[in-house]
């Protein structure tokens, strides 16, 4: 098992839940993905929009501030010095996918952050309940994808 | 500067440094490679289990984070704690994570790092940006 990986993994999972923590104590909001950036994206709620493209912008230069340091901090899997990972699949699959979680993230009103991580937290049912479908449908996806039907390396 | 204007300046400064230490979270603990997320989801391959250390990372600090938040009555920069206060599993719920499962487990994608990933652009994840967006409308009409 690869150690360095996994204590990347704590390191950064650490910081997620300070950036949930911090987002509670100074705006009241929970740090749900899918809840911040789709409501300001289909709904654009008036004078409630300016923290959430910040937090939109903060997130996309999370990644390129360690771009910018050189990488090594960095943790895309055999590629050392890489901070930003190839998508496992082409365009179709990713038309596919994207819809799907969208709808998904949508409907379940949340994510993996807004209910993995924040939900859970809170011992919240709701998100106790999703949590455990997507990680259970997904593993299911890549069981079929993978192993049935032969697509190795992504699909 | 009055001092509403500065209130909305200091939200919008808390949010962005909230998106920028979520944004490090994930680069730093290889979210932004889907090649790890989906490793992690094919268990009887070769299993990559970063993704549990990251989640209960989250988890425990968040945790933590929280009930010393809420020792305070309000957030630190006004308004009030906005939390969900739907309590059913009803058929939205689980439907909506089952379908969203089939599109991580394809893609190794979530919101969080699919967005984070942007500084990465190619292709096939400018297209699931476009139809997760697309997903996120056609939510809002069939909700």
């Amino acid at each position: 098992m690869d150690w360095t990986a996994g204590l990347q993994g704590l390191v950064g999972g650490v910081l997620i839940g300070l950036s949930a923590t911090w987002l509670m104590a100074t705006l009241g909001r929970i740090a749900g993905i899918s809840g911040i950036v789709g409501n300001l994206i289909t709904q654009c709620p008036k004078g409630d929009s300016a923290w959430r493209v910040a937090f939109l912008l903060g997130l996309i230069s999370g990644p390129l501030l360690l771009m910018a340091l050189g990488g090594g901090l960095g943790n895309v899997a055999g590629s050392p010095g890489e901070v930003i990972g190839a998508p496992v699949g082409g365009v179709g699959l990713m038309l596919v996918a994207g819809l799907l979680v969208g709808v998904g993230t949508g409907l379940g009103s949340g994510c993996t952050s807004g209910h993995g991580v924040c939900g859970l937290a809170r011992l919240a049912p709701r998100s106790m309940a999703a949590t455990g479908m997507f990680l259970l449908t997904a593993l299911v996806t890549v069981y079929i994808s993978r192993h049935m039907l032969g697509l190795g390396g992504g699909v | 500067m009055s001092q509403s204007n500065k209130s909305h300046w200091m939200k919008t400064a808390a949010g962005y440094a909230a998106g920028l230490l979520f944004g490090i979270g994930l680069a730093v603990s290889g979210m932004t490679d889907p090649a790890r997320v989906v490793g992690f989801l094919d268990v009887v391959g070769a299993w990559d289990p970063t993704l549990m250390f990251v989640l209960g990372g989250a988890v425990i600090t968040t945790f933590v984070g929280y009930r010393l938040v809420f020792k305070r009555t309000a957030p630190l920069l006004g308004g009030v704690f906005q939390l969900p206060t739907k309590r059913e599993l009803d058929a939205k719920l689980l439907g909506g994570a089952a379908l969203f499962g089939i599109g991580w487990g394809l893609s190794g994608y979530c919101p969080g790092p699919a967005i984070a990933s942007i500084g990465g652009l190619s292709l096939p994840l400018l297209a699931m940006l476009v139809t997760m967006v697309l997903g996120w409308f056609a939510a809002k009409r069939l909700a």
